[in-house]
């Protein structure tokens, strides 16, 4: 497998960072068709939110983005790269794919060798390395954890240095596997907080989750996906207000969307996504004097 | 005489062999059969630790410094093997690939029973029964790394249930499950209490799923049990809650954002609406 440097940049016509184009999937053994023909185009600096049940075609469209997988039929450009054409090594610089199952990804001897590892193999300075290293061990708070081997720690805590690990590469697209799953609310507290700094950073983000209330948080745009299809593409409060969509996927909107949707009087206004958007609603002069009336 | 409760835990503190804190300090915990308590806490909180004094996994197979007095529907796991007190307590664990080890669905409800040495006809009738109980009738020649996780999941609680525990202890059960998958184990549990009585141990990260099923919460922090009462009762104490960096549900926390106070806060959706149309 040869990488084709040459015609790199004239690949690049959508303006996307991220460029999936009728792309279809069919596992090489047998024939079950784990996606039909997707088109999703991603501009850069967008944090995309993709849900779907389990089998619904969520993981493997992430693959097909990150050079893991190549299109049976159609193309995906990554930052300029088709996919096709470039070993998935070659990919890694541009795209970092946090596993959902960090054993898939963690091998180093201690966790500071994990995160120091993809920036060393990206050529970057020692210093800037070290650099790298502390900030992402003060953004994951993993200071008593350094020198230990990555499996002498806990699951969830295993699961954010396989998080921290892709921090420390600062890929231009960042794509997360159910990254909150298993994980306390505090956890889930600091991978929102760096969803939200990736994008400060102009970072593109694309996040695969059943956690709702994270997705209607940092996402501004969410795809549904089911049995390998797309079947909505907006932003969240649009597609949580799809009734039709939301039932035929089986999944809900977070809890506080679910009771603006239903709260007596607010029949005709778009649902909240937040506690402190539906709290500021709620207290705004107008209402408070329609309640008191 | 005082009798102790189906589930009794005196002053118990546990430290893993290699741990250099407790994992548990002083917990004291009475459980009465057929509640359903759910355990709350960040990880590391002692959710799992607590689960596994149950059955006595440990101090059985893993080692420690314990002390303190647990009784479990009148045995003391610290005494009784690990396979009797399978037959009180079953385990189900957040990752039902783990669990998963024969060819057949019908082999994997059937590998516990096996061990216990119970007679083949008997074995069929309980396998059947099992899988019947957590709908999954004609999936007996399955492959049960061929099921969807949340069938892989059943497939678990119905190896468990074939022991005919009086007690399940679910560590996570939803985690690596899919939303239909989540709902799917929730209910099976919902009704193994209600109709079987079994009593329910849940450690869960979602408030706003425990708050729908469960009769009491648990909070651990640090090992030590911080906060427990009914989900109303827990979840209204929303600064609490957020002091041990947990949450409560979204509705409740609404709730207290726009009334605040000391009352009683609504902790599902429906009691938020109900809540809400008596403030119109």
């Amino acid at each position: 497998m040869t990488a084709q440097v040459s015609g790199a940049a004239n690949e690049a016509k959508t303006g996307s960072i991220l460029a999936v184009t009728k792309a279809r999937y069919v596992y090489p053994r047998g024939n079950v068709v784990a996606l039909e023909e997707i088109s999703v185009d991603v501009p850069a600096g967008q944090s995309l939110g993709i849900v779907g049940q389990n089998g619904s075609g969520k993981t493997t469209l992430t693959k097909l983005m990150n050079g893991l997988l190549r299109p049976t039929s159609g193309s995906v450009v990554v930052d300029g790269m088709d996919t096709a054409k470039y070993p998935v090594q070659a990919m890694a610089a541009h795209v970092g794919y946090v596993f959902q199952n960090p054993n898939h990804q963690l091998f180093a001897p201690t966790v500071a060798d994990e995160l120091a590892f993809g920036p060393r193999n990206l050529g970057v300075s020692e210093e800037g390395i070290a650099e790298r290293v502390a900030e992402a061990t003060e953004f994951f708070s993993l200071q008593e954890v350094l020198a230990l081997h990555p499996y002498r720690i806990s699951f969830p805590l295993r699961k954010l240095v396989g998080i921290a690990s892709i921090f420390t590469m600062r890929p231009k697209v960042f794509i997360l596997d159910e990254p909150t799953t298993g994980q306390d609310h505090r956890t889930t507290s600091t991978i929102n907080r760096l969803i939200h700094e990736l994008v400060d950073r102009g970072s593109t983000v694309i996040c695969v989750a059943h956690d709702m209330p994270l997705l209607a948080d940092v996402s501004e745009r969410l795809i549904v996906m089911w049995n390998g299809q797309l079947i909505a593409d907006g932003t969240p409060r649009e597609v949580f207000s799809d009734k039709a969509v939301m039932g035929r996927t089986h999944l809900a909107p977070p809890q506080i969307t679910q009771f603006s949707m239903q709260l007596p009087g607010r029949a005709g206004r778009p649902p909240a996504l937040s506690l402190a958007e539906l709290v500021a609603e709620y207290q705004t002069p107008d209402r408070a004097a329609a309640r008191e009336a | 005489m005082v009798t102790d409760s189906y589930i009794s835990i005196s002053d118990l503190t546990f430290t893993y062999a290699q741990g250099t804190r407790p994992a548990l300090s002083g917990v004291n915990l009475e459980i009465q059969q057929g509640e359903y308590v759910a355990l709350v806490g960040l990880n590391g909180a002692g959710k799992t630790t607590l689960g596994l004094c149950l059955n006595g996994i440990i101090p059985h197979m893993l080692m420690g410094q314990g002390s303190g007095r647990v009784r479990i529907a009148g045995q003391d796991p610290w005494v009784t093997p690990v396979r009797e007190m399978g037959r009180i307590v079953g385990m189900v664990f957040d990752n039902p690939e783990f669990q998963m080890s024969q060819v057949t669905a019908a082999e994997e409800v059937a590998l516990g029973l096996e061990n216990l040495g119970v007679p083949y006809p008997e074995m069929v009738e309980r396998v059947a029964a099992a899988l019947g109980t957590v709908g999954l009738t004609g999936f007996d020649e399955r492959s049960p790394m061929a099921l969807s996780g949340g069938q892989q999941q059943r497939l678990a609680i119905a190896a468990t249930l074939a022991m005919r525990p009086s007690i399940l202890f679910m560590d996570e059960p939803t985690s690596n499950l899919d939303p239909i998958g989540k709902e799917e184990v929730f209910e099976i549990a919902r009704r193994l209490n209600r109709e079987e009585g079994i009593t329910i141990v849940v450690a869960e990260h979602e408030v706003e799923v425990l708050a729908e099923y469960a009769d009491r919460i648990i909070v651990l922090s640090e090992g030590r049990i911080a906060l427990q009462g009914t989900p109303a009762e827990v979840f209204s104490q929303v600064d609490a809650v957020a002091a041990l960096g947990l949450r409560v549900p979204q509705v409740t926390e609404f709730a207290h954002a726009v009334e605040g106070g000391t009352g009683e806060l609504p902790v599902t959706l429906e009691g938020a609406l109900t809540w809400a149309e008596a403030r119109r």
